[in-house]
Formats: C-alpha cells, sequence, structure tokens
C-alpha cells in the first residue's frame, strides 16, 4: 500500500464529504488518478471504487493518464474565443507538432488542455502555463513562452 | 495585484520598484481597481495625501518612478477628477467593490480600518436576527449569482426553518465563461464575503459555512484561506464573536472543474463529496440542504453587498437601481470593448451607457453587432436594443438574462452561428447527464450548428432547432437544461439573416466558419514582409523576404490570422 495515499486520507479522518479533496490531493502528488490509486483508496476508505471512478470522472480537473511536466491550459472562455483562441490553440499544437488526437508530448514535456474560462477575460487571448498565466497573447509571443520551459 | 494584473506582469513592476524605490518611499501591494485593461498600474500618493494613478506600466518607467518623475502619458486617474479615465470612474458607484484596488486584501488591518467588521459588530451586539432579515428585505438586494431570488425572503426561510444545525455556503463557483466579477471580490477584498457570511450565519443561525470555489481561481482560494486565519485571530470568525455567543466557522471547498455546480442543489451534492448532479427542488435548501439540513446559499457578490447595507441602512441601498431592482451591479466588461475590466453600475443603467461611456466604445472603433449577457444560459442583444437598462426584468424581455455579470461585447468579425454552436458545445460538455434532453437535445442541436457552419444545412433545420429549444427547456431538471437552448433562441430571432445566409447562400458573413471561407495572397500587392508567415498558427504559409508569399491551402485551417494582421490588403479572403 502506498504511504502517500495514506497520509492524505488520514488528514480528512472523520470529516464527512472527503472523496473529492483526497482525490485533488492524491492527483497534486502522483500527477494523476490511476486504477490503482482508486482501488488503495477505496480499500482504506471504504467509499466503493465505482463512487471514486464516477467522481473522477465526472470533475474535469481529474485526470486519468500520465501527465507531461508542464500544463498548458487554452482558455476557451466567450471573450477568448471572440479574440482567436482557437487559432492560438491550433498554433500551440502545431509548434508542439502535436497532433490532434493526443494532449501530452512525445517527451512528455507539455500537457495541452482546453479550459471553459480562466478568469481573465480582460486580457484575452489567455492562456496558462502551470500556474503562469499569458495575456493579451499573439502567434507572434507564442514560440518564445513554450520554449522557455524544459 | 489580482490575477489580470499580474498576467499583466505586475509581479515583475513590483520586484523592480522594490529594488529601485528609495527608503523614503512605502511600498504596497493592492487589488483589482477594476482597469484591467491599463494593467500593470501603479498609484503613487504624496506627502500630501494626494494619489494619482498611472496605467500601462512597464520596466522603462520604473526609474522615473523612483525620481518622483512618473509618466504624465500615462496618467488614468487623479485627486482633481480630470484625467482620462475619472469619468469612467465617476460614472460608476462602487459598494460591494467599495475596497477593490484601495486596500491590501492580504491586510486585515487595512479592512478594519475602513468600517471593516462594523457591521457583524452591529449585527451581533446592536441588532436580533429578524431586524438583519429586514434590512435586507428592505434595502431590495437580490440573488447576484444571476436568478434574482430576493435574498431577504431566503434567509427568512431559512431562518424559519426548524432544525438543530444550519449551514450556509457562498457559491464562488463563477463558471460562466466571460465572468470574472466574482474572482475579482474575492482577490481584492475578501473580508467583506467573509463579513457578509458571518451576517448571514448570525441572522438564520447557522455556525457552519463552506465557500465553494472553482479550483481555476487559485489566487482566491489563497487569500481566503489567509484571510480566514485571520479573521479568526482577530476573533471575527470562530467562536463567540464579539462576546455575543454567536460561533461560526468558515471552510474553503475547492470545485473540481463542473460548471452545473453552479446550480445549488448540485453544489450541495458536491460539497457532500459526490458527482455535482441537480435533485429536484422541492425541498428547497432552505429547508433540507447540506447533509439534509436547513441551509442558505448565496453567491460572492451577494454576500459582498451585505455589509454596506447594514452599515449605511436599507434605504441609501434601495435608493440606487429602479422599482424592482434595486442597488448595483457588477459587471465583467469584456471581448471586442476598449476598457475591458471590472465595473459596478448602479441598477438601470442602459448597456449602451456602459459599453459606451465607461467601456469606452468598441476595439479599433468598429461597429458592435451584439452584447452577450448571462454566459451560456443567456442570450446575445443586438445593437438596436443597446438602449436596454440593466435590471432583471427589462433583460429578460430581450430574452437574455441578467446572469451573474459577464458581459462580453461582439462586432462584425464574430458569426452569430458560430457564437451560438460555441455556446452549445460549452453546455453539452458541462450537461451532467442525468435528464435527457439536455444530454442528447443539446447535442443534436449542436450537430445542426455545425452542419449549417459547414455549409451543410438545410432550410428545415431551424425549424427543428427552435423545436428541440422547446424540448428541452420543458424536459430539463435545472437551470442547466432549462436556459440552454437560449443563446440559440436570441441568436434565431436577431440574427437569423446570419442563419440564412448560411443556409442557402453557403455564405459566412462575419467570415469566421472555417469551412465557408477561404484565403489567398494577391502577388502584386505582397510585399513579402513575412508577417502574414510569422503570424500563421500552422506555418502554412511560405514565401522569401521581399517576395509574394503563398498560402498552402491543404494545411491551412482558415483561421484568418494573416488577413488580420496584413498591413497591404494582400491577404483576401473568398
Amino acid at each position: 500500500m502506498n504511504n502517500t495515499i495514506i497520509d492524505v486520507i488520514k488528514k480528512y479522518e472523520g470529516i464527512k464529504g472527503s472523496a473529492i479533496p483526497i482525490l485533488q490531493e492524491v492527483q497534486e502528488i502522483e500527477g494523476y488518478i490511476s486504477n490503482d490509486t482508486i482501488r488503495e483508496i477505496s480499500a482504506v476508505t471504504g467509499i466503493p471504487s465505482a463512487e471514486l471512478y464516477g467522481i473522477a470522472t465526472f470533475y474535469s480537473m481529474f485526470r486519468l493518464k500520465p501527465q507531461g511536466r508542464h500544463t498548458i491550459r487554452t482558455c476557451k472562455g466567450t471573450a477568448c474565443h471572440v479574440s482567436g483562441a482557437d487559432t492560438i490553440a491550433s498554433a500551440i499544437r502545431t509548434h508542439l507538432k502535436l497532433p490532434e488526437n493526443e494532449n501530452t508530448t512525445d517527451d512528455d514535456r507539455f500537457t495541452v488542455l482546453e479550459v471553459a474560462c480562466l478568469g481573465c477575460c480582460s486580457l484575452a487571448p489567455v492562456i496558462m502555463i502551470d500556474d503562469t498565466t499569458y495575456g493579451k497573447l499573439t502567434i507572434g509571443k507564442l514560440a518564445r513562452i513554450l520554449d522557455s520551459y524544459t | 495585484m489580482a490575477s489580470c494584473g499580474l498576467a499583466a506582469g505586475a509581479d515583475e513592476i513590483y520586484r523592480a520598484l522594490e529594488k529601485s524605490l528609495p527608503d523614503s518611499v512605502k511600498l504596497e501591494k493592492t487589488a483589482c481597481l477594476g482597469f484591467c485593461y491599463a494593467e500593470p498600474m501603479i498609484e503613487l500618493v504624496d506627502e500630501h495625501n494626494e494619489s494619482k494613478v498611472y496605467g500601462n506600466i512597464t520596466l522603462r518607467d520604473i526609474p522615473g518612478i523612483a525620481e518622483q518623475k512618473p509618466p504624465v502619458s500615462k496618467l488614468m486617474l487623479d485627486a482633481n477628477g480630470d484625467a482620462p479615465a475619472n469619468a469612467q470612474l465617476a460614472q460608476q458607484v462602487r459598494i460591494v467593490t467599495r475596497h477593490a484596488g484601495r486596500i491590501d486584501p492580504e491586510n486585515l488591518q487595512d479592512y478594519l480600518d475602513d468600517s471593516g467588521y462594523e457591521a457583524l459588530r452591529k449585527a451581533c451586539t446592536a441588532m436580533n436576527a429578524q431586524d438583519v432579515i429586514d434590512t435586507i428585505k428592505n434595502s431590495g438586494l437580490r440573488g447576484r449569482g444571476g436568478a434574482g431570488f430576493p435574498t431577504g425572503l431566503k434567509w427568512q426561510l431559512a431562518k424559519n426553518a426548524k432544525g438543530d444545525k444550519k449551514y450556509i455556503i457562498c457559491n464562488a463557483d463563477e463558471g460562466d465563461p466571460g465572468a470574472f466579477m466574482d474572482r475579482n471580490v474575492l482577490e481584492s477584498d475578501p473580508h467583506t464575503v467573509l463579513e457578509g457570511m458571518a451576517i448571514c450565519a448570525r441572522a438564520i443561525g447557522a455556525d457552519e459555512g463552506y465557500i465553494y470555489c472553482r479550483a481555476e481561481y487559485p489566487l482566491a482560494i489563497k487569500r481566503l484561506r489567509k484571510a480566514i486565519a485571520d479573521a479568526e485571530k482577530g476573533g471575527f470568525l470562530g467562536d463567540n464573536i464579539f462576546k455575543s455567543g454567536f460561533s461560526l466557522h468558515i471552510r474553503i471547498k475547492e470545485g473540481a472543474g463542473a460548471f452545473v455546480c453552479g446550480e445549488e442543489t448540485a453544489l450541495i451534492a458536491s460539497i457532500e463529496g459526490k458527482r455535482g448532479m441537480p435533485v429536484l427542488r422541492p425541498p428547497y435548501p432552505a429547508e433540507a440542504g447540506l447533509w439534509g439540513k436547513p441551509t442558505n446559499n448565496n453567491n460572492v457578490e451577494t454576500y459582498a453587498a451585505v455589509p454596506w447595507i447594514l452599515l449605511h441602512g436599507a434605504d441609501a441601498y434601495a435608493a440606487y437601481g429602479t422599482e424592482k431592482s434595486k442597488g448595483t451591479k457588477v459587471f465583467a466588461l469584456a471581448g471586442k470593448v476598449k476598457h475591458t475590466g471590472m465595473v459596478e453600475v448602479p441598477m438601470g443603467m442602459t448597456l449602451r451607457r456602459i459599453i459606451y461611456d465607461i467601456g469606452g466604445g468598441i476595439k479599433d472603433d468598429r461597429p458592435i453587432k451584439a452584447v452577450q449577457l448571462g454566459g451560456p444560459s443567456g442570450g446575445c442583444i443586438p445593437e438596436s436594443l443597446l438602449d436596454t437598462p440593466v435590471d432583471y426584468e427589462s433583460i429578460v424581455q430581450t430574452g437574455a438574462i441578467m446572469g451573474s455579470g459577464g458581459m462580453v461585447v461582439m462586432d462584425d468579425t464574430s458569426c452569430m452561428v458560430n457564437i451560438a454552436a460555441f455556446f452549445l458545445k460549452f453546455i453539452q460538455n458541462e450537461s451532467c447527464g442525468k435528464c435527457t434532453f439536455c444530454r442528447i437535445g443539446t447535442l443534436r442541436m449542436l450537430e445542426i450548428l455545425q452542419r449549417i457552419q459547414e455549409g451543410k444545412g438545410v432550410p428545415d433545420d431551424i425549424g427543428k432547432l427552435e423545436e428541440l429549444s422547446e424540448q428541452i427547456i420543458a424536459s430539463s431538471l435545472c437551470g442547466l437544461g432549462k436556459t440552454a437552448p437560449n443563446p440559440v433562441l436570441t441568436t434565431l430571432r436577431y440574427f437569423r439573416d446570419e442563419y440564412l445566409a448560411h443556409i442557402e447562400k453557403k455564405r459566412c458573413p462575419a467570415g469566421v466558419c472555417r469551412a465557408l471561407v477561404h484565403f489567398t495572397i494577391d502577388r502584386e500587392a505582397c510585399t513579402g514582409c513575412t508577417l502574414c508567415a510569422k503570424n500563421c498558427p500552422v506555418n502554412a504559409i511560405t514565401g522569401s523576404p521581399k517576395k509574394p508569399h503563398t498560402i498552402d491551402q491543404d494545411s491551412c485551417i482558415s483561421c484568418g490570422a494573416c488577413y488580420t494582421v496584413c498591413k497591404f490588403d494582400a491577404v483576401i479572403r473568398s
């Protein structure tokens, strides 16, 4: 049994409705939620694994596959949409040579995700790489930003 | 230094100022004044306590600022009121956002210095629970999450509900794409939200509260955590507040990314650790909410208005606004408007005044086409209705809804069929799947819209969209489904000619729908400046410098980036 998972679960012992924060924290440590992780959480907490899997697939922040070292979140909110978010998303994929049906680059450098809205609408179009937000993006600026991550 | 400012580089400016300012100058952080288009901004206060605000600060301005010679051309606000942005501010009434950009949100003392927690003291020591509720009722405050339910009445129901345990919830799951008011309030003035919640808890008899905040707002969560800890230390939250015997413990629950959790029953399910799926009401949360106990749930902006109302009185609040919609509303102004940012205006101001007088009009002075209000549950209001006053009733008459306050302005470069499809795709992704019409009906509608965008629409499609809309509205359980067709219905109502152009003429008038436009380069006009090639997202443009360029039609995705950047009108759209 994985000790990190047990440590996380211990923190929530006796607190009602902790399935989501437990999954969030485990994902924070391990990068994603694997089937094994779900079985382990279920074994310790007694929450059925079907229920945990149901939660993990319901909420968009949970990842069921290993992720790249950096996460790019392309904002697809209304303001970004009318300011060319689709073009930015295409440019990111072209620059990273990422095919349409893949989200993670071959070298595991980036995982590319689309998010509904980052709430920085006044700086549209916007992307977020890890915890840093880049606003008023142009295709010209993109390559330099992406290449600064290793 | 809120998310917008930080994204614009405020942190870098702060660090540079830290290094170069002389010791005689005190450097402080603040949050969002609402002028997001001019970020990063700084405020200089001189020895006479006179303030001047400068915008669009770059590292090049730092040496000048350090020598007390700030860039005059970047002046935005000054105490005399004659700087460029003063007029924008003069038309606003700042109640919910009264501290935004004025105080350090991470410093409790700043909040206390401006009557912070005085309203809670009043509620705990000088008023009884019913007095508090009556004040809120008389103020006319209505739920700012979008539905506009009278707040005082909601509190009364929760107070009257019998139960040994009651909860309060603050809905900070601001999910509408294009809305960021709540994020700004939480980042700029977290204590005012906590104080509003505490006053509500005191009035209805709750001792435990949750703030359900979306995980996409890490800075808001960080500032809330600190604010809760500081308030507990200061005795404004926790046990026996103001020695009145009233206790309140507030916890933060981070959302995990589900738009439907903005709906109150889904939100409650999510706090309980389950999939966020709505359930039928009644019973309403006021009777049986979180863990079956009476629960009051309001949105961030609603709670944030409460301390001001208690301090200044119900009449002072009700003096603003219209007959049925009292007070002020915060809007997030975004899209193709010059002054993007956060504004707070009295209810009843017209959309035109907000967009033109405060928002400065449309970027590049293009013609306005529509303004989108209320996110995926709302609709697109056309130019001809811009004199509609913003109040709950008038906005509903246009087919849109007030919503939480996202206001996205669109110019003639937006295709309304594309916008309708955009929102429907969002709803399709976010539908929880419980009701068949919402789950499958919206998918069928999206397929029709995609077909129309590809030039494969048939005349019958408009009728089908209207029929499906009617059925989805009638057969969905929660607000998400019931309002899902609104963006389609309003665009059909006001922009039917655009749908017809796509269907009958296979033309996209705005030149957005990728299957219906293509781009070529006029070899005579092209100067070989290479700008188009540099801006092509898919590297479809080739050519040597100073020689005419060409677009490879096979790899071109018709995004129009080259068309937008070309300075010589050499890119032809057909």
